[in-house]
């Protein structure tokens, strides 16, 4: 960790007058097991490392700046202008081969005011144990064995499963430090394990298929038989199914859908789609975003959630940010660029792709606070509509700008308050904006699945179901 | 058009990136008993990109990566382990970790003897890297210009630019060594247009595997007024209609139809696990005899092109469906050798860092012989999808999605409203027998394709098509 930190301070060192320089540099060790009909298909380990430097140069233009070509000269302009390059490498000639590089792109970039680095806030980072040292000294045989254990458990649960494509194993841990001319000196690291399973279950000619998986950030915190328990089910219970007839009905919400809407809803929320005018959130803080009772939290400092982190990819210390609280939408997420042109301050939620990307605001922690009825309450509550147990074209057919929402779906019939005949190849859809204020119930059952949002069963009324 | 270069001139790519020597040497050390083969993929990526965004040249970028992925296979297992470390001692560590899967006791393989191949898809007239950066940041300003005076309803115009330089080496124990220089550009616009009835997105891009004399054949600014005019549309569009309906697809909307309704089911490493529904049907009728569907990674400048794969294997051109018929798979060296057969030229990987699998390159239907007015005249009520977005397919069970964004409905034999986006639902072999007309403006487009976690650049193609009955997700009761 210590030696990143230098590695990133000595290119700081090097920032010339005039020029601000923030240094992103990150290392990490994975190791991924795929088994296969009883054998290691594929083993992979490998050690990379990166680094992604941002440099601004002060001042408006002078000679290559602005825009070329514009209505709007570089020289008239006032503020800072950001270059960014990054490497796959640590080496010291690659290292300073990418700062020239940042400082070459930054010279064309437009003069903006809200440009600016982050500067330390003077909020601690929280305590966070995200580090499991014995990972790296497990050895690999006993990954193997839990792919290998997984494969064979979901092979011999029940006799209509025919075929387990894959069984997965793999763990990772990433070092990360980041240090700037502005003060900024952080590091952050984490490691992650998991386990998943994908089977496939046959009857007759009918296929049908169900995965399941487990995350930590430790082996130990693994749970293989509810993995194996998972993919099992969901497939074994879809056999005989067939299309619906369309019409308007409530749909009830796996918790694993509704980790993977909330992530999509969670757009809205970022400053920088707020002052860029891509949400539909914006002007919006004080009134009803949601259902009265319905609470929305990003907290990366809840050590229970996957997205857990001490610092944000800025370096600043992550922190709790209410989105909405009964309903009222109560503000957004903001990096330090989107702040400062929203005129308030960052909400150390910036968030970055590795080494190769710059930050953006965005969650790493959602959570919908849980209401106090458990999955059979619900179903049982909402009497009649469509269990959805899994969506696919998420990213094909929900619009995070317009709010328009409309996904393939698959599950089981809710009928007299319990789940009845599967269902397939049918598509639900509303916007984002009318489901969040139709939510009739929040479940209990709080699952901490990885990803930026946490999910539990959700019931919404009236969405069109297409089917025949 | 670009003048391309001859096929056997070397690429302006200068020294190798590992010396035969060395290769061997790395070659033999990976080759431990009881390995069948072993596998050096060496790669070079240079990018660079820019973003307008908010009417500000935002960000410039670029980007390099550099490393080998080591691949040694020991019966059915495949043991693999990469490296940014391109020194001889970096690769030996490599193949250490990725060799320690080998199970004692095999007999020795030898490594055959290395004969250089210099394939070089190079077609690159003008390198991105040799084009001076004010003037790609003019592309951008010329295409905010063109979206913002499309309507004073557009009220966010976002614009990207990006090339990449990918030198790649693949030297294997069974004598491949190949070599290949693949250059890319890419340039995208998206418009948010604002309105009373709230915001809408509207989305166009061109990507060719050519240089940057992309740009004399595309207008930026005409792409951006196709982006922008998408999005005004659709402020005064109708929920899309919910239920199964006749459904026409323009020429070019996408192709995306066939990439999910059977390319992915058609990739070997779901037949040989038997999770496709097109398992076991070769011979059979499994499509209208419309439809004659052809994988192509040879297509010049398309952005699935590559003159070898990410295995060192020429790129091919295989016809999967004929005239109705499967005709074949897709193959990458790891599944057909299990079937005694060769690549088909689809084993392809996202960089050094990641393990080869089966992908598409450019996968189209042949163009039909019907007039695409026709085909809308004769089409009394549905739906018309000008242009499409991304989907997604279960291989096992069939089921896919693909989504609209551009539509429109089709009453009377005529396009009328326009649409908002939505997810269209169908099980690709039923789909596939559904299409009863298919006409003769063939076009192609880009996109990306994500698999396992990896994703690689792909092109699809169609003329404008009909199918009989599909579920449309809209609201509309």
């Amino acid at each position: 960790m210590s030696e990143l930190l230098s590695l990133a301070e000595s290119v700081v060192d090097r920032a010339a007058p005039g020029e601000s320089v923030e240094v992103y540099v990150a290392r990490g060790h994975e190791t991924e097991i795929r088994a296969f009909d009883g054998g290691i298909e594929s083993l992979a380990s490998a050690t990379s490392a990166g680094i992604g430097i941002r440099v601004l140069l002060e001042g408006g233009g002078e000679g290559a700046a602005g825009r070329a070509g514009g209505p709007a000269g570089g020289a008239a302009q006032v503020g800072n202008r950001v270059g960014f390059a990054w490497a796959g490498s640590l080496d010291p000639e690659v290292v300073e081969a990418t700062l020239a590089d940042a400082r070459d792109n930054a010279a064309y970039a437009t003069p903006d005011p809200a440009a600016v680095l982050a500067v330390p806030d003077g909020v601690p980072p929280a305590h966070l144990d995200l580090w499991d040292p014995s990972l790296a000294a497990t050895p690999t045989q006993a990954k193997v064995e839990l792919a290998l254990a997984l494969e064979r458990q979901v092979r011999s649960a029940d006799p209509r499963i025919r075929q387990v494509d894959s069984a997965d194993y793999g763990d990772a841990g990433t070092e990360v430090a980041i240090a700037s001319t502005t003060g900024v000196r952080a590091t952050t690291r984490r490691t992650s394990v998991y386990v998943s399973v994908s089977a496939i279950a046959g009857e007759g000619t009918d296929t049908q298929t169900g995965s399941g998986f487990s995350v930590g950030r430790t082996i130990g915190d693994l749970d293989p038989d509810r993995a194996a328990a998972d993919a099992v089910e969901r497939a074994v219970r879809m056999l005989g199914a067939g299309k619906a007839r369309s019409g308007r009905t409530t749909v009830v919400f796996d918790p694993r859908v509704v980790s993977t809407i909330l992530s999509v809803v969670s757009s809205a929320f970022s400053g920088e789609a707020v002052v860029k005018g891509r949400s539909w959130c914006a002007g919006r803080v004080g009134e009803l975003v949601a259902a009265p009772g319905i609470d929305l939290v990003d907290d990366p400092t809840d050590p229970r959630a996957y997205g857990a982190a001490t610092v944000d990819a800025e370096g600043l210390a992550c922190r709790r940010n209410v989105l909405v609280a009964d309903g009222v939408l109560q503000g957004f997420l903001f990096d330090t660029v989107s702040a400062r042109r929203a005129g308030k301050a960052a909400t150390g939620s910036a968030v970055r792709g590795g080494f190769s990307g710059t930050p953006g605001a965005g969650c790493r922690a959602l959570l919908l606070q849980p209401g106090t009825k458990g999955p059979a309450e619900i179903l049982a509550e909402v009497g009649d509509g469509l269990y959805v147990q899994s969506v696919t074209g998420v990213h094909s057919g929900v619009n995070p700008v317009s709010g328009d929402f409309s996904v393939g779906a698959e599950g089981l019939v809710i009928r007299g308050g319990a789940l009845a005949e599967p269902v397939r190849e049918v598509t639900v859809a509303s916007t984002l904006q009318r489901m969040l204020a139709s939510v009739l119930h929040v479940g209990s059952d709080v699952e901490w699945l990885p990803g930026i949002a946490a999910g539990q069963t959700l019931a919404v009324a009236d969405l069109q179901l297409s089917g025949t | 058009m670009p003048s391309q270069r001859p096929p056997d001139q070397a690429p302006a790519g200068g020294a190798p990136l590992i010396e035969g020597d060395v290769l061997e040497r790395v070659l033999s050390a990976a080759l431990v008993p009881g390995a069948e083969m072993a596998e050096v993929f060496c790669e070079d990526r240079q990018t660079s990109g820019v973003v307008l965004d908010d009417g500000r040249i935002e960000e410039l970028s670029s980007g390099r990566e550099r490393g080998a992925g080591i691949r040694v296979v020991v019966g059915e297992t495949t043991g693999f382990a990469h490296t940014a470390d391109l020194s001889e001692r970096g690769l030996l560590e490599a193949v250490e970790a990725a060799a320690s899967v080998a199970r004692e006791g095999g007999a020795r393989v030898r490594v055959a003897p290395l004969e250089a191949r210099r394939a070089a898809s190079h077609r690159s007239d003008v390198l991105p890297s040799d084009v001076a950066k004010p003037v790609k940041l003019e592309l951008l300003t010329r295409a905010d210009d063109a979206a913002r005076s499309t309507g004073a309803a557009v009220s966010q115009v976002q614009a990207a630019y990006g090339d990449s330089r990918r030198r790649i080496l693949v030297a294997r124990s069974d004598g491949v060594h190949a070599e290949d220089d693949q250059v890319r550009t890419r340039f995208n616009v998206v418009c948010v247009a604002a309105g009373d009835t709230g915001m809408q997105t509207g989305y166009e891009s061109v990507a060719r595997t050519v240089g940057f004399e992309v740009f004399e054949e595309s207008d930026v600014a005409e792409l951006a007024r196709v982006a922008a005019a998408r999005a005004l549309s659709k402020l005064s569009a109708r929920p899309a209609p919910s239920g199964e309906l006749p459904v026409v697809l323009a020429g070019g909307s996408g192709g995306i139809l066939f990439h999910e309704a059977c390319g992915h089911g058609l990739e070997a490493d779901h037949i040989v696990k038997d999770a496709s529904v097109y398992v076991g049907r070769v011979g059979e009728m499994v499509a209208s005899p419309l439809v004659t569907l052809v994988d192509d990674g040879t297509v010049a400048g398309e952005w699935g092109n590559f003159a070898i794969d990410d295995e060192g294997r020429p790129a091919g051109r295989n016809v999967l469906i004929d005239h109705g018929v499967l005709t074949d798979y897709l193959w990458d060296w790891l599944r057909a050798r299990k079937e005694g057969r060769a690549s088909s030229g689809n084993g392809r990987r996202q960089s050094y860092q990641h393990l080869p699998m089966v992908r598409m390159t450019n996968t189209f239907l042949l163009a039909g012989e019907e007039d695409p007015d026709e085909i809308v005249a004769q089409t009394p009520h549905g739906v018309y999808v000008a242009k499409l977005g991304g989907g997604q397919v279960n291989t096992a069970t069939g089921d896919f999605v693909f989504g609209t964004t551009e539509a429109y409905l089709i009453e009377g034999g005529r396009i009328t409203e326009p649409l908002r986006d939505a997810n269209l639902i169908g099980n690709g072999p039923e789909v596939l027998r559904r299409i009863d007309a298919v006409g003769t403006d063939f076009a192609m487009t880009p996109g990306t394709c994500g698999k396992d976690g990896q994703s690689v650049p792909v092109g699809c193609g169609q003329a404008t098509l009909r199918v009989t009955g599909v579920t449309v997700g809209g609201t509309a009761a």
